[in-house]
């Protein structure tokens, strides 16, 4: 017989050794779907590796694939350290994919100055609009924000379907589904010429570190993490608990909305129903494996990216599918939250009855 | 009388931490007997037969039952299958029905086979109709749990143990939830049970029911057994003595000097989902200087009292006047700025938080003290080094301040919290039930720190189960009965017992 105890000595070596460990285990599970597909495993494992690291070029592209993981991955940590379960990454990056391309395909005729800003902000506001319907309902009425937020996703892309067949449908676009481009001057500057990375990286990475500072060291985030881990307590020493949820609530939808505006105005140009492979729900990974620290977000998003990236190049090389990507990520998903469960407790072998002692 | 005995407990033990709560309590239970266990709050009853029921492994003792053939043969601790297969069945005092299933579902769910495809309906509906009517626990079968009253689900409840074949039924606190009427008929269907061979054994704090229903009464105090007497022995006065004891509780008071009044609540109504824990057309008037206790038996409306003077629930109707000045926005932050320190009763649910530091739960309550962040950002070299003064002054021990608060015991929980409460040089002081669970060393520094918070001049509420506890720290002494105080006018702890059991004249 075996029985579940709580960890009483906090380990915290474990906070970092278990998302590294995760991570390890999870490449090295991919091993057996490569096996088995017959490809030759030393090969695959050093083109995955050369897809990220072989060139300029490669390591550029890891960190454009990172960038909106980044902005996702903060979303869904600030909103989780606050026990707030904002599923609706997805959705909300779209809302400010939508309003990037709202207002910067021609309607305001700026300069880059105020037309870049403007885009930002109203991303960063059309995505906190998404979130704030589900976090009011969730305050006020006590709707389960998981259900909320997880649906609206699919709300929201059949609206962006809808505006991409009719109000914003690019008029030059040859009947694609798609809006017009974002103005040239709308555009966040590349990082590197002829590099597909821009500045959208560096905004993820300050706004990271600005999380992280405003987490551990202000009062607000103090707050957040009160409520977060003991609403109840946090309420009876005087937080107001309500506005604490529904400031992380606003926060987290701005970063998701980020994450669309990154998307079109650094990369894309236009937007597509296409635009997100899942960077709202690989973000909640993103957050997991970064044990909701945003520093750690943005090592999370640099290792999940590497291998999107490095599956693709692995997938060219040795002819698997580059759906092991996927295969990896979920696996570390699945390690983390089992390592989280060993950290907090340990598994006891017992002789008796005694098992059945509360 | 038969002098079958059918179960006999044998110096059962158990404590938690550093708390006994039962020690070395031994009894034995005769066939067609009703038994009542008797005792204050906290006096290990529940505990007791939670150790029989294997919620609880007995930290020593033994239990023996009767098997079918009249021998006694041990039962396995800690394991409740057991003890239901050994023909015990408990009835809790908070019900343990699923609400949205039938009553018929819930009497057979977990007594039928697991790999079966038939439910063998008829079968349990006969013999659950026949339970009905050789017990006389009449209730509907197949409506959901949701529509039955409380006396039907606990019919349910003790129809679902008989459905289990107990030969012996343990009900705690079996008349807490029903009205009068109820709980004569549920004493009637014991008798005519009893009558049929069943045993019981019933805890209760209501002497009234106790000395007309039971056959033997045993008399919990403080985990031991201070009592054994037949009914037909006992009287009221006998049993209140046992179950409050007679040793006169020290004094360490010095006179009472009241000043003005620091709390006034001012007919306040304030209505519960459970009709007993709301409160009716409460007065009451805490000075300066002066401790005043509430006592009375839990869930007859403290904690919304409580909840109300921590700014956690609203008042209904009336007012609540600190300082003079009427609260009109009861939150729990207002009622800190106004200089209401608050002790909580669940000191893990509402005094810390488990997963941060021993530091941080210090100044939950003032992290937006310019002594702390200046601009919003917090100052932790301040924080800590306040941290590491306050627990050195009130002898927080623990891993150190950087440690998860969820780490210390439950005295040096209750200290940090102390700690929190005492720096913010509170008017009043609320303390619910402060030193439930605490060892005698912590709970003494706990009555220390409210008595020299008196001497400087502070008002203290202080609710308690405990009577010892409100008698020997009170100036004043209130009870609270069905959501409303009546004041004491003496501190005989039989006059006290008899207000809180609601049978006094």
């Amino acid at each position: 017989m075996i029985r579940i105890e709580p960890r009483t000595d906090g380990a915290r070596h474990l906070t970092y050794g278990i998302p590294i460990l995760s991570a390890m285990i999870a490449l090295a599970l991919a091993a057996i779907p490569l096996v088995l597909s017959g490809a030759p495993l030393g090969q695959a494992y050093y083109e995955l590796f050369k897809g990220v690291f072989g060139s300029r070029f490669a390591f550029s592209e890891m960190l454009t694939r990172a960038t909106p993981l980044i902005f996702t991955g903060l979303a869904a940590a600030i909103a989780f350290r606050a026990r707030l379960w904002n599923i609706g990454a997805e959705g909300q990056l779209y809302l400010g994919a939508l309003a990037a391309v709202s207002v910067g395909t021609g309607v305001f005729d700026l300069p880059a100055y105020m037309l870049i800003p403007l885009i930002l902000f109203s991303g960063c506001f059309a995505g906190a609009l998404g979130m704030a319907v589900p976090a009011y309902f969730k305050t006020r009425f006590g709707a389960d924000e998981v259900v909320t937020t997880l649906l609206l996703n699919f709300i929201i892309l059949i609206f962006v379907q809808f505006m991409l067949e009719g109000p914003l449908k690019d008029p030059m676009g040859l009947g694609w589904p798609q809006s017009s481009p974002i103005l040239d001057q709308g555009m966040l500057p590349k990082l590197m010429e002829r590099m597909r990375i821009h500045w959208g990286f560096v905004i993820a990475i300050v706004i990271a570190l600005v999380a992280q500072f405003m987490l551990s060291r202000s009062t607000w985030g103090f707050r957040l993490r009160a409520v977060g881990e003991n609403a109840s307590a946090a309420r009876h020493a005087g937080i107001k608990v309500r506005y604490t949820l529904m400031s992380a609530a606003l926060i987290s939808g701005a970063l998701a909305g980020l994450a669309g505006v990154s998307e079109v105005a650094g990369l894309k140009g236009y937007l597509t129903s296409d635009l997100s492979p899942g960077f709202g729900y690989t973000g909640i990974v993103v957050a997991m494996l970064a044990g909701l620290s945003p520093a750690g977000v943005v090592v999370a998003a640099l290792f999940i990216a590497s291998v999107f990236v490095g599956a693709d190049s692995m997938s060219r090389a040795v002819g698997v599918s580059s759906y092991l990507a996927d295969l990896v990520v979920s696996t570390a998903l699945l390690c983390v939250l089992l390592g989280g469960f060993l950290a907090r407790f340990k598994v006891v072998r017992v002789k008796s009855a005694r098992s059945l002692q509360p | 009388m038969q002098t079958q005995t059918v179960l006999s407990l044998n110096g059962l033990t158990k404590s938690f931490g550093t708390v006994s709560a039962v020690k070395d309590v031994s009894l034995d239970l005769k066939q067609g007997e009703v038994l009542a266990l008797l005792g204050e709050n906290g006096a290990g009853k529940t505990t007791l037969m939670n150790m029989l029921f294997g919620h609880y492994l007995p930290d020593q003792g033994s239990v023996e039952v009767s098997t079918v053939d009249d021998q006694m043969s041990p039962l396995p601790l800690g394991d409740p299958q057991a003890a239901i297969t050994a023909g015990i069945g408990m009835v809790h005092q908070h019900f343990t029905l699923a609400e949205n299933l039938t009553a018929f579902d819930n009497i057979t769910l977990g007594a039928e086979p697991i790999f079966s495809f038939k439910r063998h309906k008829a079968k349990a509906e006969k013999k659950i109709n026949d339970l009905m009517q050789k017990s006389g626990l009449v209730a509907p079968l197949d409506v959901p749990i949701s529509a039955l009253t409380v006396g039907e689900r606990q019919r349910i409840e003790i129809l679902k143990a008989l459905y289990r074949e107990a030969r012996i039924l343990v009900l705690d606190e079996p008349t807490a939830v029903l009205t009068p009427q109820e709980a004569d008929t549920l004493f009637e269907n014991i008798r005519s049970m009893t009558a049929a061979g069943l045993s019981v054994i019933f805890i209760s704090h209501k002497l009234r029911e106790v000395l007309a229903f039971s056959n033997r009464i045993i008399v919990l105090r403080h985990g031991e057994k201070v009592g054994e007497l037949a009914t037909k022995a006992a009287d009221e006065g006998k049993i209140t003595k046992l179950m409050v004891g007679t040793e006169a509780s020290e004094n360490k008071r010095s006179p009472a000097k009241p000043g003005a009044p620091v709390l006034t609540l001012e007919s306040l109504c304030v209505a519960c989902p459970s009709r007993r824990n709301s409160l009716k057309n409460v007065n009451l008037c805490v000075h300066a200087s002066e401790i005043v206790g509430i006592a009375g038996i839990s869930g007859n409306g403290q904690s919304t009292l409580a909840e109300l003077v921590s700014g956690m629930t609203k008042p209904d109707s009336g007012k609540i006047i600190l300082d003079g000045a009427e609260i009109e926005a009861n939150e729990p932050r207002t009622m800190i700025e106004a200089g209401v320190g608050r002790i909580p009763e669940d000191r893990h649910k509402d005094g810390i938080i488990g997963h941060m530091s021993v530091a941080e739960n210090l100044v939950l309550e003032n992290c937006e003290d310019p002594a702390f962040q200046q601009r919003s950002i917090l100052d932790w070299s301040a924080i800590r080094r306040r941290a590491e003064a306050l627990c050195a002054q009130y002898d927080v021990r623990g891993p150190g301040i950087d440690a998860p608060a969820k780490l210390l015991s439950g005295g040096n929980i209750q200290k940090l919290i102390l700690a929190r409460v005492f720096e913010s040089n509170p008017r009043l002081i609320l303390a619910n039930q402060p030193t439930r669970g605490l060892d005698m060393g912590a709970a003494s520094s706990v009555a220390e720190r409210l008595l020299s918070a008196r001497e400087n001049g502070a008002g203290v509420l202080l609710i308690s189960e405990d009577l010892d506890e409100l008698l020997s720290l009170s100036d004043r002494i209130l009870v609270m009965r069905d959501g409303a105080l009546t004041e004491t006018a003496s501190f005989e702890r039989n006059a006290i017992g008899l207000l809180m059991a609601g049978d006094a004249a």
